[in-house]
């Protein structure tokens, strides 16, 4: 029987970044993986012949520089350069769409002088705000019961911070902290394009309309990422985004990990109150002196550890995590390129938005409160294949959408309602791009509970956890347990379920990793 | 000409309460009141022969004790009558009940679920302990987190030591109070959906949210302050309508020598070289103060009452973006009888409470969704109580007064002015919801008054007929409230201070925020506050 | 009417369930409820003096409390405690769901036993004690003082078992002192002399079955009977018939709440407060705190709590300690301040009183630790007496002492004794 240092569950790009930077310690790491692919959701799948696609996430915003730097990630294949930025446009039905360009918005067209203007000032008191934030992502979220000496330090910086702001600005800031962001946008602009690409980047991925306090919050953990140096910018990997997760792979195996796919754990064995390894689907057993789950937090606990083996009160604090996903996604195999009305060449090679303004994301957000899916749904579009032609058959183009809002318990059930969303989301499309319809080839839409089912993420929620006010910081995944451990001694925790989040960024990853190290298990 | 010590704008509960408070400090106040009555949105007034109508405001909860005693409001004639229980309709001809006793509570909760029964306590554990950490802030003004001035940072210091002084679940549990909504807080106690919209509703009313809107958790726990270590969330009716309130503040103003004049609209405040000196009223006449106290809301005063020009671009900004968004209306009944509701047993005391028909938490957040798009909800939410089943001196013998609460009406039909006929059809929608439930309803209506926040903003003053001059969303708390730098009861124009709402701690018939800003202004004035009673112990 | 009749059948039909309806919410009308035993118990009660037992009526005395406490002591005592909040637990996880709730190894509860044991929150606060009935391999009764349905149901997540409250439903009565075994035989339960002590059986009663155990809540020969609801009165008929000759009367909660103060044990919410009600954080125990640590079973698998309470212990984190006093004189102590070296306050008496069995002056009280711990030297207790009008205060030498303050041979004799 071989023994490891840690064992990591789950391969998908947090798991990978902890198994790595465990490795770069000096530990034996081991990579188990369900599916017989690693990566998780930030894989590149075929899902037409021909046809590849990134799974669900399929814009590279927010990889975090420090996972970059320790993984030398660059040298392991990743290539951002600036020029690769590409620009968000906001679709208008009865007019020319309105371009943030450059790394979200250094220059906006297609809107008034006055509307640049006051983007401008916006955009600069949007980056700086999320500057301030920025900082908590590469940290374990402060510990309430015990105020460590550094993490006093580390608080009293951002109290710093924020006096660095001004006076003025400060109180502003402490203002639109938890405010809706609809008002914001209300207060300073006009234009309600470029308000609505705003109201759905504040809100994608989460259970909140615009105008739900707090949903600000979900704007500056958009700016707070970065990518190839500048905040706020984006990115379609070439090769798809497990183009990402193949650097990460690298990077991971250079460092010595071992990674098995296939391998489903069926079970985390706990004696006297310690993780000791794992049990396989197989029945094979292993061991290790730490056992790092980067999968979901509540599947963690209650199908892998078991709640006989937490305390009850524990076990409440999971099943109370909010994790019901409201997007889907849509992979189109398209025989031409789509042309979207009033789009330029740059434009279709960027990330292309219909939300036509913040009242339309609320409308859209409305019934997914009851269980309905929205009749004229939001999404954000990519065109990966029009840069990086590998991904489609030559003259063919990949259509790839985030599409809200479609809950996980719907109320008819998916199984009826699927096709009735899709041809929602197909009427958007026409609008936008009339003749596009004609032009499918294939469609493969996944719902929260295909997502669910495929990626193993359960509510098909890609954060594993609602990313709102009440589940960040020392609240994620729940309170108490926040810094990456978990009342399982030498269990911890990887996913985007910990502090900070969701999306491609493998902090959560390395948060871990460094807790663990630090911690000497 | 004769210079008051100091004039209040506007007599309504919190500009009495200051008032008092001020002449009580040896100064001698006027208080302008527009209407030719005070009150405010406390009043009682005799809208149809015989019937005394509580006809904004309807209950008495969060007026703070302290204010009480120190104004001698009981002997002035304030006497608050308690419910004695309530019930949310049920669609299938049931009803979920709420008693003052522990034990029948449980019971009838154990009606609808066991679990849910026995999860009241832990429930109503989790909310005590945050309102023991809140309601001494109710009485301090809020620390200016910008300022390195001894007295914010010792506020500052004294919030950081209350948290503190939490234990670690309960901090996490105060973080999460101030940012989830009640729909999800209550999902981690209760699983009946009729008994979550049960307490839900304490997250909504006053307010433009839904309760699936994150940070109606706090505003639940802001209704839920009255009084602290007796039951959570106590209720009352003022004995002769609200108007009592106001009545005893008057009666206990004028004893202490005050002087009040109503009819008197303030024009607009009159100011000198960035020094309020006094107000021009409507008719034209000028009135001299040292000072000036606005208990209007935040908008009003600043941006009618005082020019543009004397204030400072950021503060108008601020000002501006003040969100005050009439989310309710009032339908207040005179009825020639007891309405019958056969869900309801005779003789249960819910009768002497607060009734509601909203049995779940969609059809809740439906009835904001209308809200949001322009609309009153077609399915409103309803606080129907009716006094007089307590209170007998409101209406002639076996005649009865229903005042409703509705949400959620918008301040603008589509981005309109309401109308005559949107009213109506407002009306409408109360009207057949209480028939629904009691049939025969329509016949025993003997006059009815229609309130839209076009009627509260007419005749009350509460820009865009909000009930507490200004949403109680996080943005716009403590320190934010109304805004930024101006906190404290003090404007940009020295002399000129605000007593309403809008300021910390926010709305209710509560006086706190006319008490904290008299606390400022003595402060100012370098004049003693030992007949302020510091705020009650939590212990 | 005569439309009313014709349609008889059909109206019966549907209203049923608008009748049980009705019946279910007429609740508001009768605020205490009386017990399945109260017909008896009213008839009985002389003094009508009756306090809130968890929304029933109980009484806190019957006909004289100094007798009824003596009745305990020298004859036999009836006392109702259907008020107790009771659970049945039911399936195939049983056991292991009860090792996960409650701090002893319930793999050592055989079936036909009793043990008095407590459960934590994940912090190791005490939720509550109580006592834990197996009935059978699969099948327990957990009988407690408050309610804890979320809570069970929240640690049954992943487990095969079933929770059911059954307080209304079971009807029990607690027969103490020196001749209930002898009345118990005289009511013809034929074997109740096989009972030893912390065992529990059923007995055929009245076409049904009555479980008995010999348990109790007073220190002294006892046993503890659970009967279906209806089949209640004609067991306290059975009993009282039977117990003529023995002394047997009924007694109220004074006289109880005196016997359970000899015998050292605690009260929920009255020498403790429970976790899920204390509002004041500081006011939360840990069994260690209360005198319950010799529940806790390090060596059995995961409990609630045990990850806490083992930091406690090893960080040494406990901040106080129950203890019985004995203090000198004979005024009760109730409620006083306890000091070391007369000055510095270092707890509070809970329970106080004078034993009357022991003739000691007796008390509970929670100390701040090292006090009651390792310092137990010099202390006082500072008695606020009451007598007409006046505090009299006295500063009395209180020395710890072992519990419980009295300990009868009776009630672990094996056979009982035929009194």
């Amino acid at each position: 029987m071989t023994s490891f240092d840690a064992i990591v569950i789950g391969g998908g790009h947090n798991g990978l970044v902890a198994a790595a930077v465990l490795a770069k310690s000096g530990r034996k790491v081991l990579v188990l993986e369900a599916a017989t692919d690693i990566g998780g959701a930030a894989r590149t799948e075929e899902f037409a012949p021909g046809f590849r696609v990134s799974s669900v996430a399929h814009v590279l915003n927010r990889l975090h520089p420090d996972v970059v730097k320790t993984l030398e990630l660059e040298r392991h294949g990743l290539e951002i350069a600036r020029g690769d930025f590409v620009p968000s446009v906001a679709l208008s039905r009865d007019g020319p769409p309105l371009v943030l360009h450059g790394a979200y918005g250094e220059a906006l067209t297609g809107a008034s002088s006055s509307e640049q203007t006051a983007w401008k000032e916006l955009s600069a008191q949007l980056l700086r705000y999320a500057g301030i934030l920025k900082p908590f992502l590469s940290r374990r979220p402060p510990d309430l019961s015990a105020m460590s000496l550094l993490e006093t330090a580390a608080l009293g910086q951002t109290a710093l911070a924020l006096k660095k702001l001004g006076k003025e600005d400060m109180r502003d800031f402490l203002r639109v902290l938890l405010m809706n962001v609809a008002d914001l946008l209300d207060e300073q602009l006009t234009d309600d394009r470029l308000k609505g690409l705003l109201a759905f980047d504040a809100t994608l991925g989460g259970h909140l309309g615009p105008r739900s306090p707090t949903s600000l919050l979900g704007l500056y953990y958009r700016l707070a990422g970065e990518i190839g140096g500048a905040a706020g910018a984006q990115a379609l990997p070439k090769g798809g985004m497990g183009a990402v997760v193949t650097a990460i792979r690298a990077a991971a195996e250079k460092a010595g990990v071992t990674i098995r796919a296939a391998s489903p754990v069926a079970k985390i064995i706990v004696e006297k109150g310690r993780a000791v390894g794992v049990a396989l689907d197989n029945g094979e057993v292993l061991h290790a002196k730490a056992i790092v789950s980067a999968i979901n937090p509540a599947t963690t606990v209650l199908d892998l550890v078991g709640p006989r083996e937490v305390d009850t009160g524990f076990v409440r604090k999971v099943k109370n995590i909010r994790m019901k996903g409201n997007a889907a996604k849509l992979n189109l195999a398209l025989d031409r390129p789509p042309q979207f009305v009033g789009v330029d060449a740059a434009g279709h090679k960027g990330r292309l938005v219909i939300a036509p303004s913040p009242d339309h994301v609320e409308r859209a957000f409305n019934p997914c409160k009851y269980g309905e899916f929205s009749p004229e749904p939001v999404m954000e579009i990519t065109l990966p294949s029009l840069a990086d032609p590998s991904l489609a058959p030559a003259g063919a183009c990949v259509l790839s959408a985030v599409v809200q809002y479609a809950p996980y318990a719907l109320k008819e059930g998916w199984g009826a309602s699927k096709p009735k969303f899709l041809k929602a989301i197909m009427a958007q499309l026409e609008a936008y791009a009339p003749g596009i319809s004609k032009t499918v080839l294939h469609s493969e839409l996944l719902t929260p509970t295909d997502i669910e089912a495929r990626y193993r993420m359960p509510g098909g929620h890609w954060h594993h956890g609602e990313l709102q006010a009440d589940q960040m910081l020392m609240s994620r995944p729940v309170s108490g347990w926040s810094g990456y451990d978990t009342p399982v001694e030498g269990l911890f925790l990887a996913g985007a379920g910990s502090h900070p989040g969701g999306g491609v960024s493998g902090r959560p990853g390395l948060n871990a990793a460094r807790r663990i190290i630090a911690m000497r298990g | 000409m004769k210079a008051w010590d100091a004039i209040v704008i506007g007599g309504g509960h919190n500009g009495l309460v200051n008032a008092c408070y001020l002449q009580r400090a040896g100064l001698d106040v006027l208080v302008v009141e527009k209407n030719d009555w005070v009150g405010g949105a406390a009043t009682s007034r005799e809208l149809t022969p015989g019937f005394l109508y509580s006809n904004c405001s309807y209950v008495c909860s969060l007026f703070r004790p302290e204010i009480m005693r120190d104004l001698e409001l009981p002997r002035f004639g304030l006497q608050v009558i308690s419910y004695e229980g309530g019930a949310v309709f049920t669609r299938d001809g049931d009803y979920l009940a709420n008693y003052r006793d522990h034990d029948a509570h449980r019971r009838e909760f154990a009606r609808f679920s066991k679990r849910d029964a026995e999860a009241y306590d832990r429930y109503a554990r989790d909310v005590t302990r945050q309102c023991r950490f809140i309601q001494p802030l109710l009485m301090r003004t809020a620390p200016d987190p910008t300022s390195f001035r001894p007295r914010d940072l010792g506020e500052l210091l004294y919030l950081g030591k209350k948290f503190a002084g939490l234990s670690a679940e309960e901090m996490a549990l105060t973080l999460r109070f101030w940012t989830m909504s009640i729909s999800d807080f209550l999902d981690e106690y209760f699983e009946t959906d009729v008994i979550k919209a049960n307490f839900a509703l304490s997250g909504i009313i006053g307010t433009a949210l839904g309760p699936m809107s994150p940070g109606t958790a706090y505003v639940l726990l802001h209704h839920y302050m009255g009084e602290v270590d007796g039951s959570v969330g106590a209720w009352g009716y003022a004995r002769g309508g609200m108007g009592a309130v106001t009545k005893a503040l008057a009666a206990s103003f004028k004893a202490s020598g005050g002087t009040i004049r109503t009819g008197a609209e303030v024009d607009h405040v009159l100011v000198s070289r960035g020094k309020a000196k006094g107000v021009a009223l409507a008719g034209g006449e000028d009135i001299y103060g040292k000072l000036v106290v606005s208990n209007a809301d935040v908008k009003r005063t600043f941006l009618k009452l005082v020019e543009e020009k004397e204030l400072p671009d950021i503060f108008l900004r601020r000002v501006r973006n003040f969100k005050i968004r009439g989310s309710s209306g009032k339908v207040n009944i005179a009825l020639d009888s007891l309405p019958e509701f056969p869900a309801l047993p005779k003789d249960s005391p819910a009768y002497r409470g607060d009734m509601h028909f909203t049995d779940s938490m969609e059809r809740m957040e439906r009835a904001y969704d209308d809200w949001k798009a322009g609309r009153w909800s077609a399915d409103p939410f309803l606080d129907m109580v009716i006094p007089t089943t307590l209170d007998p001196t409101m209406a002639p013998p076996g005649k009865h007064f229903m005042s409703c609460f509705v949400q959620y009406a918008p301040p603008k039909i589509a981005g309109a002015d309401w109308t005559d006929a949107d009213r109506d059809g407002f009306a409408e929608s109360v009207i057949s919801q209480i028939a629904e439930y009691s049939p025969g309803f329509r016949d025993r209506i003997v006059h009815m008054e229609v309130r839209t926040p076009r009627e509260i903003e007419a005749e009350v003053g509460l820009t865009e007929g909000n009930i507490f001059q200004g949403e109680l969303t996080f943005d716009q708390l403590l320190f934010n409230r109304p805004v930024p730098g101006y906190a404290q009861y003090r404007s940009p124009l020295s002399g000129l201070y605000m007593c309403g709402s809008s300021t910390h701690p926010g709305g209710g018939v509560m006086g706190a925020p006319g008490r904290n800003a008299a606390a400022e202004i003595l402060r100012d004035l370098a004049k003693s506050t030992s007949h302020m009673s510091p705020a009650h112990d939590v212990i | 009417m005569a439309k009313a009749t014709r349609k008889k059948p059909a109206v019966t039909e549907i209203d049923a369930p608008a009748d049980a309806r009705t019946a279910a919410q007429s609740h508001f009308r009768t605020l205490r409820l009386g017990t399945p035993f109260q017909p008896r118990i009213d008839a009985l009660a002389r003094t009508d003096d009756w306090y809130n037992w968890a929304g029933y009526r109980a009484p806190h005395s019957l006909w004289d409390e100094e007798l009824e406490y003596f009745a305990i002591r020298s004859q036999a005592a009836l006392f109702d405690i259907s008020p107790m909040t009771k659970y049945r637990i039911e399936g195939s996880d049983a056991e292991a769901f009860l090792n996960r709730v409650t701090l002893r190894d319930v793999a050592k509860l055989k079936p036909g036993r009793v043990h008095y044991t407590a459960w934590c929150d994940d912090a190791g606060f005490v939720l509550d004690d109580g006592t834990l009935f197996r009935l059978s391999p699969t099948r327990f009764r957990l009988c407690s003082q408050e309610r804890h349905l979320p809570w069970l149901l929240d640690s049954a997540i992943g487990s095969e078992v079933t929770v059911e409250e059954e307080t209304e439903a079971v009807g029990g009565l607690a027969l103490q002192g020196p001749t209930s075994f002898a009345v118990l035989v005289d009511a013809g339960f034929a074997g109740v002399d096989k009972l030893k002590i912390f065992d529990l059986a059923e007995f055929p009663h009245d076409g049904g079955t009555v479980t008995i155990s010999r348990t109790g809540f007073t220190g002294d020969l006892g046993y503890e009977l659970f009967v279906p609801a209806e089949k209640a009165l004609s067991l306290w008929d059975r009993l009282m018939i039977a117990g003529e000759l023995r002394g047997i009367r009924a007694i109220g909660y004074t006289a109880l709440n005196r016997a359970r103060l000899e015998a050292g044990l605690i009260v929920a919410n009255a020498d403790f407060t429970t976790a899920e009600h204390a509002i004041r954080t500081d006011r939360l125990r840990m069994p260690d705190e209360i005198g319950l640590g010799f529940m806790i079973d390090l060596e059995k698998g995961h409990f609630n709590g045990r990850r806490a309470i083992l930091e406690a212990r090893t960080k040494r984190k406990l901040r106080h300690v129950l203890v019985g006093l004995e203090i000198e004189g004979n005024i009760p102590a109730e409620h006083a301040i306890v000091y070391y070296k007369k000055s510095q306050e270092v707890g509070l008496v809970s329970a106080a009183m004078w034993s009357p069995m022991a003739k000691r002056n007796i008390a509970l009280a929670s100390l701040k630790r090292p006090f009651g711990d390792t310092m137990v030297e010099d202390l006082w207790v500072e008695i606020y007496a009451m007598r007409e009008l006046q505090y009299q205060k006295l500063m009395k030498r209180a020395k710890v002492v072992q519990r419980p303050f009295i300990k009868l041979d009776r009630r672990t004799a094996n056979p009982p004794a035929d009194f």
